[in-house]
């Protein structure tokens, strides 16, 4: 089910050159964030919950979702290159596994581990706030990365209809209508975090049951109808 | 037309010329300045679409809708309530909608020039009597023109909504030219943050992502750091906290100049020293980005 070669193109397709920078910026930016308000306030519970949860888990995750995920095979695709890969004798659904795990590990790497240190900043992990928030990030980082995947291979704007849906969708709306926020990658993650610190500082609209279901269903179906259209994959020309 | 040349090279020679009736261009030559408005018309009609497939029509004239549609609601309410005033004002509408406005000039930035880096066609138009300038120019001023289209015409619907129902004249008139100014500048400082980064981002997605990634990100910690002033009490910290994101800076420029009611946290409306140093790093953003393109395109493929 997992290719190295193709794990190892994906890689360098998604951290070559200039990509990499822009990933890093992000993470770069939470951590000066949060150096600047533990100088600026002092270790608090409730402003490094506000910072994890509006900045981290709000912003950052997701767009950092978008570019791994869709960054996997969009490209790709949109070139033209894919069919060398296709070509091979591989399975489709063993491309689309290890290009979603490649996806995962840099998502993770780049919003779970800087998430880590800011929480340890800003409040040395009291609370459990900040493992609790990793803990999120990483479960946002399978839920978004298989979803963006699955994106890449339908759509040839993957990246605006993923920021749509992170932006507009989970920002927007969930502050609008309270039920979009049943079907948000963002509260589910929440409430795995809510289990691991318990407290009141970080809390979900959903319950834990429902959201591990969700997450669970959301990532293996995804998973299975990418692999499924990129077995039926027609390219097109340009616009 | 093919006319042969008598042979008259001495004998022994077998190379000659043929004229083979490509006929020469005598009408009017159009020049500079019409090359430039062409490009211009171009680029703002691509910029919604318009004449491209009606696939890539589908997004500007969906967020465009997005943007009218709520100013339409407003102004139903206002009517059938005989409110004496807008429940939004003009200036405070965009800086509410600021997450359409940047996805909207993520996904047609890179649309103006991403393209023509892409497939290698700069070189083409630069073959053209036009000069780097005017390419840059024609786009900036292209895609300035599209998102001043985008958060103006809400206002306008705003306006002819609240004249329809009898509120004030006078009132009304100078709160719209306040509210287009607000946007005017809004678009000039959007287009040219958009169009620098998609022109150092070629390659597709990249580019919708690095704009979205500057615009919303820097929005969303700057806000955070000014709720985090806010509550620790650091009021003086927040108007300057606000320079570092786009849509902060026109919302400061506007509640310290325009009338406008800040929309950061405890609602700090910048000093009119401040507001002159928000007002100077936007028009400095503006000019340096006009800067940064020219110069990207001095060497661009040539």
């Amino acid at each position: 089910m997992y290719d190295p070669t193709v794990a190892r193109l994906t890689y360098r397709a998604l951290l070559g050159r200039r990509r990499a920078l822009i990933l890093g910026a992000l993470p770069l930016l939470l951590i000066v964030i949060a150096v600047a308000v533990r100088a600026l306030s002092g270790a608090d519970d409730q402003t490094a919950a506000d910072v994890l949860g509006g900045f981290a888990i709000a912003t950052m995750v997701p767009i950092i979702g978008v570019i791994a995920g869709t960054g996997a095979i969009g490209p790709e695709i949109d070139d033209g290159s894919v069919v060398y890969l296709l070509a091979k004798p591989l399975k489709r659904p063993t491309i689309i596994f290890t290009k979603l795990i490649v996806a995962i590990a840099v998502t993770m790497v780049f919003s779970a581990v800087p998430t880590l240190i800011a929480g340890l900043i800003l409040n040395g992990n009291g609370q459990q706030i900040a493992v609790a928030y990793t803990v999120a990030a990483l479960v946002a980082s399978i839920a978004y990365s298989a979803l963006f995947l699955l994106l890449g291979t339908v759509s040839r704007h993957a990246v605006v209809f993923g920021l749509v849906y992170a932006l507009v969708w989970e920002a927007l709306f969930g502050s609008l209508v309270p039920g979009a926020r049943t079907l948000s990658v963002q509260q589910w993650a929440l409430a795995v975090a809510h289990k691991v610190a318990g407290g009141d500082l970080v809390t979900s609209d959903v319950g834990l049951t429902t959201a591990v279901v969700l997450l669970v269903v959301v990532t293996v179906l995804a998973t299975w109808y990418a692999g499924q259209k990129l077995r039926s994959l027609k390219l097109a020309g340009e616009e | 037309m093919a006319v042969e040349q008598p042979l008259t090279s001495p004998p022994g020679e077998t190379t000659r010329i043929h004229d083979i009736g490509y006929r020469g261009y005598d009408g009017p030559r159009l020049g500079r300045a019409y090359a430039r408005r062409s490009l211009y018309s171009q680029s703002l009609r691509g910029a919604y679409g318009l004449g491209r497939s009606v696939k890539s029509k589908v997004l500007p004239m969906l967020l465009f809708a997005v943007m009218c549609v709520p100013a339409a609601i407003m102004v139903a309410v206002a009517v059938a309530t005989k409110a004496h005033e807008l429940p939004v004002a003009y200036t405070r509408y965009a800086i509410m909608l600021q997450a359409v406005i940047s996805l909207y000039v993520a996904s047609q930035a890179p649309q103006a020039v991403s393209r023509d880096l892409r497939f290698k066609t700069v070189p083409l138009y630069f073959s053209r009597p036009i000069e780097t300038a005017d390419y840059v120019r024609a786009k900036f001023a292209a895609l300035a023109s599209a998102i001043f289209i985008l958060t103006a015409a809400p206002l306008l619907v705003m306006y002819v909504g609240a004249l329809l129902s009898k509120l004030g004249f006078a009132h009304q008139t100078k709160e719209f030219a306040e509210g287009l100014v607000s946007v005017a500048l809004l678009s000039l400082l959007f287009a040219g943050i958009g169009l620098v980064i998609a022109a150092v981002t070629p390659r597709r997605g990249f580019g919708i992502a690095a704009v979205i990634a500057v615009l919303v990100i820097t929005y969303g910690a700057v806000s955070t750091l000014q709720a985090i002033a806010e509550v620790q009490g650091h009021s003086g910290a927040i108007a300057w906290i606000g320079l570092f994101s786009p849509v902060t800076l026109i919302d400061g420029v506007q509640s310290a100049f325009l009338g406008a009611t800040a929309r950061n946290p405890g609602g700090v409306a910048p000093s009119t020293g401040e507001g002159i140093v928000y007002v100077l790093v936007t028009l400095a953003l503006i000019a340096g980005c006009y800067g940064l393109l020219v110069r990207r395109y001095k060497k661009v493929g040539l």
